[in-house]
Order: structure tokens, then C-alpha cells, then sequence
């Protein structure tokens, strides 16, 4: 199907881009990589009067450490991930949020900051970003804001971003030793949103008592959500099996994943808490502890 | 099914010059072509339609079945999600640009000698994903082959001749520059 018609602009700088959002408040959207939104465009599930091409804004596409934090631009690609040696090395869980979105070729264009900014309810960036303390940078008429990941999500397709803000960096925690993380996904084929999707970021003592634990589901609700009490059942825990599978079994009761062409709701509940355990081993072992 | 989208495009050329229809240049395989275009045409669509490359292909129009794989700036790209006036001043490789001078690229060669294809629809797409990764391996492993073409779907051949083609072309490919 062919999308509505609409303006195309293709600002120089941040500052033009969100000028431009300012004037023309929820008529405009944001094109980045494209990926989710020309699907929604032909779908006709979005209508904007003027679609606004970020994707050449300069300065927008980088993975480093600086400042004690991992900074990430709002234009790096799924694929810019799967190929830095920082994130293979370090990260190793936002490669696998990589590796496992869409295919080579989405990867090839879409961003981190759309991902974030469509906020589906099985968005595997935001699912995976809920396990750190993330920070979110966005541009807007008024200037720039820090939005904390855990109130950034509101609803299927909606943030806390303001129509005329932009969104533009992303920031982590930096790395520690003893901490690791994991996203594990379940799809039924390449190019298939979650069917569950569980992130965990763990940190462990040298005794292998954890010290740290955040845990997240996607499409586990209306928006990418943190299983606390699982989190919570863990503090404290010698990591092992039967820690593991009761913070497992207590995020499957968490999760309200509802019933669609995926599964029904007990399935999912039950893969939720499948790969939950798999998830906190893999975090585990990737801790060096 | 091509003639429905020609035909609702051509009703809707009016609203082109409402919303300014924007003049872009870019390089198709190679030539340098400049044409009016509506932003919310797709760059399979400008392919097909404007510039009559038909070798790209409209499979699914859903971004699934990787037929209108094309490269953007050497990146494999599913070009019905893409806009034209996404990839202006960009280059694009389309199947059209592979064969040289009548002869045809290694990977076109090793797909007809290890029977890659059958139907052929998928085979444009799949050919331009695969070539995406043998320039920047000769050698890859299975797992990276079937990686790389794993947002093609093809409906014939059950996927082993591809596999064998694209590593054969590889070793093809470890000679001169491609």
C-alpha cells in the first residue's frame, strides 16, 4: 500500500530539526533509519504532514566511553553495534539485542534512537536498556532534558518525549568488572518482533552472591517492563539454579503478556520463564564470577 | 499487480507538485540520474517505474521477503523501505549493475552453476544480500552465509543451492575486484 502523501524536509542541524518539530508540534514525524515508520507510513497507521529526515544530521552516530559512561548517539545502527569491538568486548548484551532484531538489512538502516522513540510493546532497545540506570538526552525549543529510562515508556508507541523534542544520546553506566548482561529473545523466524524477550544486567561478589540485578521483559505488557519482584527475590542470592528458576518462575507471574498469533498467554508466561533462567545464566557467566 | 501501483501512483501525481516534488540526483549502478519524484514514493518504485530497472523485485512489499534488496552505499537495503528522496546524492546497486560488458558477475555465475535458483523471483534480492558479504569476506562460514541472506525468503529452492552459490562465488571473487 502507498503511504499518504506528505512534505519531506532534511535539516542541516539539531538545531533546524527541532526548530522545525517546534512549528509543527504532532503534524510532523521523525524519519531516522526508517525501518518501523515507512512500515506504519504505508500501512496508513500514521499520517504526518511532514515527515523530518534526521538521518544525515552530522555528529548523531557513535558508540564510545567517555566521562565514565558508554555514550550512544541516536543514529547508530542496529548493525553499528554488532560490529563494535567496545560492545562485543564490553556490552555483549546490546549485540545481542542487535543480532536478534529484523534482519541484515533493517540493521543496515534502522537506529537505536527510532527503535526507542516507536516504543513498541516488544521493543527489544528498550527492553534491554531497562536494565541499566539509562539516561536519555533530548533537544527541544527549550533546550536539552535528561529523561530516566523507567519513565520514558507510557503506552504502546508513546514516551515521554514532547512532539518537539529530539532525541539524541543515549547513556550508560560504564562497564564494571563482576557485572554482566544478557538479551534473549523468542521469535518464530528472522525478522519477527519477541514473542517474550527477557534482558538481565547482573552483578555478582566474588563469593557469587548477587550484589546488583535488573531484569526486563518485552512484550510482556503494553510497554517493555522491569519484573521488580523477580529482581527483588534475587538481592543478596547466591547465583545457581534454584535462585535462578524462582526468579524465573517470579517473573513469568509478572509478565502480562496477552494472548495473539504468537501464543496464548500461558505460553508465553511459561517462555517467560524459560528463557528468564537462561537470560540470568548467561548474564552470570558473562560476569567472569 | 504492478499496473494497480503504476495506476495509483499516476492518479495521485497531482498531489506530487502540492507537496513540491522534489527533484533528486543519485547513481543507479554506476549512471548519475536526476527525475522529479514524490516523497512518498519508494525507492523500489522510482527503480521500477521511473528509471524502468525492473530487475528489482516487489515480493511482499512488507520489508519480509528481501526480493527489492538492493545496496545503498554498499549496504544491502530492503529498497521498498526505503524513500526515493532517502537515497538522494546516494549510490545504488541494483542486479542490473553486476554484469560487465556481457559477462556475468562471479555470483551470477556460481548461482547458474550450482543451481541457486528455480522460479528466480527471489534471486535478485538474494544475489545483491549475498554480495554485501563477500566483499567483505571470500570465505565465509555457512552460519555467516545464511545470516547474511536470512531476510531473503525463497520459495523454491530450499535454500542449500543458494548457500552452495554464494560460498562458491566467494572463491571466485578472491581474484580481481568485485
Amino acid at each position: 500500500m502507498q503511504a499518504h502523501s506528505f512534505e519531506y524536509v532534511r535539516p542541516a542541524t539539531v538545531a533546524q530539526t527541532v526548530q522545525i518539530l517546534g512549528e509543527k508540534g504532532g503534524r510532523a514525524k521523525v524519519l531516522a533509519g526508517g525501518q518501523s515508520l515507512i512500515p506504519v507510513l504505508k500501512l496508513r497507521l500514521a499520517n504526518p504532514q511532514v515527515l523530518v529526515d534526521i538521518s544525515r544530521l552530522p555528529g548523531l552516530a557513535f558508540i564510545q566511553e567517555r566521562g565514565g559512561r558508554l555514550r550512544i548517539g541516536a543514529l547508530s545502527r542496529h548493525r553499528d553495534f554488532e560490529e563494535s569491538k567496545l560492545v562485543r568486548d564490553k556490552y555483549p548484551i546490546l549485540a545481542d539485542v542487535a543480532a536478534s532484531l529484523g534482519d541484515p538489512q533493517v540493521r543496515n538502516l534502522g537506529t537505536i534512537g527510532g527503535a526507542l522513540a516507536h516504543a513498541d510493546p516488544a521493543s527489544d532497545w528498550g527492553t534491554a536498556l531497562l536494565v541499566f540506570e539509562t539516561e536519555l538526552i533530548a533537544k527541544g525549543p527549550k533546550g536539552t532534558r535528561t529523561i530516566p529510562i523507567d519513565g520514558f515508556f507510557k503506552d504502546p508507541f508513546t514516551t515521554a518525549l514532547r512532539p518537539s523534542e529530539l532525541l539524541t544520546e543515549i547513556l550508560l553506566p560504564k562497564s564494571e568488572p563482576g557485572n554482566g548482561g544478557a538479551y534473549l529473545k523468542l521469535k518464530r523466524k528472522t525478522g519477527d518482533f519477541a514473542t517474550v524477550g527477557v534482558a538481565v544486567q547482573i552483578g555478582l561478589d566474588p563469593k557469587r552472591n548477587v550484589t546488583r540485578i535488573r531484569l526486563a521483559l518485552a512484550a510482556a505488557g503494553p510497554t517493555p517492563m522491569r519484573a521488580v519482584k523477580a529482581e527483588q527475590a534475587l538481592v543478596g542470592k547466591r547465583a545457581g539454579p534454584t535462585a535462578f528458576a524462582e526468579a524465573a518462575r517470579i517473573a513469568a507471574e509478572e509478565g502480562k503478556p496477552e494472548a495473539d498469533l504468537r501464543g496464548s498467554t500461558e505460553y508465553k508466561r511459561a517462555m517467560i520463564e524459560v528463557f528468564t533462567r537462561r537470560a540470568l545464566e548467561t548474564a552470570a557467566g558473562r560476569t567472569g564470577r | 499487480m504492478a499496473k494497480a501501483r503504476r495506476t495509483a501512483r499516476a492518479k495521485t501525481m497531482g498531489m506530487a507538485r502540492e507537496n513540491g516534488g522534489h527533484s533528486i540526483t543519485l547513481t543507479v549502478n554506476g549512471q548519475s540520474y536526476t527525475r522529479v519524484t514524490e516523497p512518498r514514493v519508494l525507492l523500489v518504485d522510482f527503480l521500477r517505474d521511473d528509471l524502468r530497472l525492473t530487475g528489482t523485485h516487489v515480493g511482499c512489499d512488507t520489508s519480509h521477503c528481501g526480493a527489492c534488496t538492493v545496496l545503498l552505499d554498499g549496504r544491502a537495503v530492503k529498497s521498498c523501505t526505503v524513500l526515493a528522496v532517502q537515497a538522494e546524492g546516494r549510490a545504488v546497486t541494483t542486479i542490473e549493475g553486476l554484469a560487465q560488458h556481457g559477462r556475468l558477475h562471479p555470483i551470477q555465475e556460481a548461482f547458474k552453476e550450482h543451481h541457486g535458483l528455480q522460479c528466480g523471483f527471489c534471486t535478485p534480492g538474494v544475489v545483491l544480500a549475498a554480495l554485501e558479504l563477500l566483499r567483505a569476506d571470500h570465505a565465509p562460514t555457512e552460519e555467516r552465509i545464511r545470516t547474511a541472506i536470512s531476510g531473503n525468503i525463497c520459495r523454491c529452492t530450499g535454500y542449500q543451492n543458494i548457500v552452495d552459490s554464494v560460498a562458491a562465488a566467494g572463491e571466485r571473487m578472491k581474484s580481481g575486484k568485485w
